[in-house]
């Protein structure tokens, strides 16, 4: 097998190519914080969280593949900075209100903005007003908390098959729909089987009578899947 | 030693914020000990002291004409300013609001025959703004106790650290919202 060297942070690390930088740091206990990124999923670098530098480049880790020779850097005060920047961007476009949402506590977005060492959101906040979609008979979606990382699309897409859920309009319109933009409880191609609930990050897409900080998700789920289907 | 002066101030939250720094118990022995607390919602020193304070903790969003009057004060006559809270933070709760008309949610919530004479009583109750800000979209904050409240351990830290001249390290968990 091909082997290529490759420096993270100075340090030389030998592996092959067809690997993603995220892949390889991860093997390599490196940490570079995700979001949109889940195992078992294909990457898109859709909320661009995990940026690496690579010869003054801002790189998406998570799509970015390894070449030989490479030299990247994940954690240079300007990377930190930039990252910070993103994670403020994702909080000022969405209505992200963590006091009383299920999911405080176990939140991605939450967790984010505490690794990332965010102190207040420098950009103006945009509060724009979004439909919540209770209409399925055991889940809701509260566009609020949507930062559009696509996993619900790709876990109904790419593990159960159904495509119930997709991406309509464009730039700072863009929202998750289910089927052609009818409500969720009309959606003919959902299987109500929840895959959505348990991959999304954020209290966007959860389950109907969880109160306050009661939302536990196992995003887990889809690589345990995709897992044992690829010894199918 | 002369005493550090503080202030707290109280926008639009729901003293929350404050409960949570009495609930620092028996740091607040010392703390009486070091500061001389001013213009408080704890106390009943209702005007900010003209010859400003050193430090001024902030709870609430900037809701209403009143809040801005104040914010401005606060900020031109404190050396430095702490937003205590998700709500002087980001806005949280009272932010809400925003991206609905102000005026019609007055109407609808005040200005029903059963709780008005028709007139809104604007001449004592602040006008609403039409958005309801964080402290840092309209005056500079040194720094930010996130939560909902601040857990009293993050408010004791951070105020003791700055009795103490230090600048406090507000990382990782002490950045949790909600």
């Amino acid at each position: 097998m091909e082997s290529i060297a490759v420096k993270i942070n100075g340090r030389g690390i030998t592996t092959c190519p067809g690997r993603t930088i995220l892949e390889v740091a991860e093997a390599n206990g490196i940490r570079i914080p995700t979001l949109c990124h889940l195992k078992g999923l294909t990457d898109v670098g859709a909320c661009r969280v995990c940026i690496v530098e690579v010869r003054g480049q801002f790189l998406t880790a998570c799509t970015t593949g390894v070449a030989d020779g490479m030299e990247i850097l994940t954690d240079t005060e300007v990377v930190r900075a930039h990252r910070r920047t993103i994670v403020e961007m994702l909080f000022a476009e969405g209505n992200h209100v963590c006091s009383f949402c299920v999911s405080n506590g176990g939140c991605e977005l939450q967790d984010l903005a505490c690794e990332v060492g965010m102190q207040s959101v420098r950009i103006p906040y945009a509060y724009p007003r979004h439909r919540v979609d209770a209409s399925h008979p055991r889940f809701l979606i509260d566009r609020d908390r949507c930062v559009l990382c696509g996993r619900c699309v790709r876990a109904c897409g790419e593990i159960e098959g159904a495509r119930t859920w997709d991406f309509a309009e464009r730039g700072s319109g863009v929202r998750v729909i289910t089927d052609l933009d009818v409500n969720w409880g009309q959606a003919e191609t959902c299987t109500g089987c929840g895959k959505c609930v348990e991959v999304c990050p954020t209290g966007a897409i959860v389950r109907k009578g969880a109160s306050n900080a009661e939302m536990g998700k196992n995003p887990e789920v889809v690589a345990q899947l995709a897992e044992r289907r690829s010894h199918g | 030693m002369a005493k550090v002066r503080v202030a707290t101030m109280w926008f639009s939250g729901c003293a929350g914020c404050h409960m949570s720094l009495l609930d620092i118990d028996e740091a607040l022995i010392d703390l009486a000990a070091r500061i001389d607390l001013r213009n408080s919602p704890l106390t009943d020193l209702k005007v900010f002291p003209e010859d400003g304070v050193d430090v001024t903790l902030i709870e609430g969003a900037v809701a209403n004409e009143e809040h801005l009057r104040l914010v401005r004060t606060a900020r031109e006559k404190s050396k430095i300013i702490i937003a205590l809270g998700d709500c002087a933070v980001t806005g949280n709760v009272p932010a809400l609001r925003n991206g609905l008309d102000a005026d019609r949610m007055i109407e609808s919530i005040y200005g029903s025959p059963t709780t008005s004479n028709g007139a809104l009583p604007y001449d004592v109750v602040p006008q609403l703004l039409g958005r309801v800000s964080p402290l840092a979209e309209l005056i500079p904050v040194d720094y930010f106790l996130h939560g909902c409240p601040p857990p009293a351990g993050l408010i004791a830290k951070t105020i003791f650290a700055l009795l103490d001249g230090k600048t406090p390290e507000l990382v990782g968990p002490d950045l949790k919202f909600g």
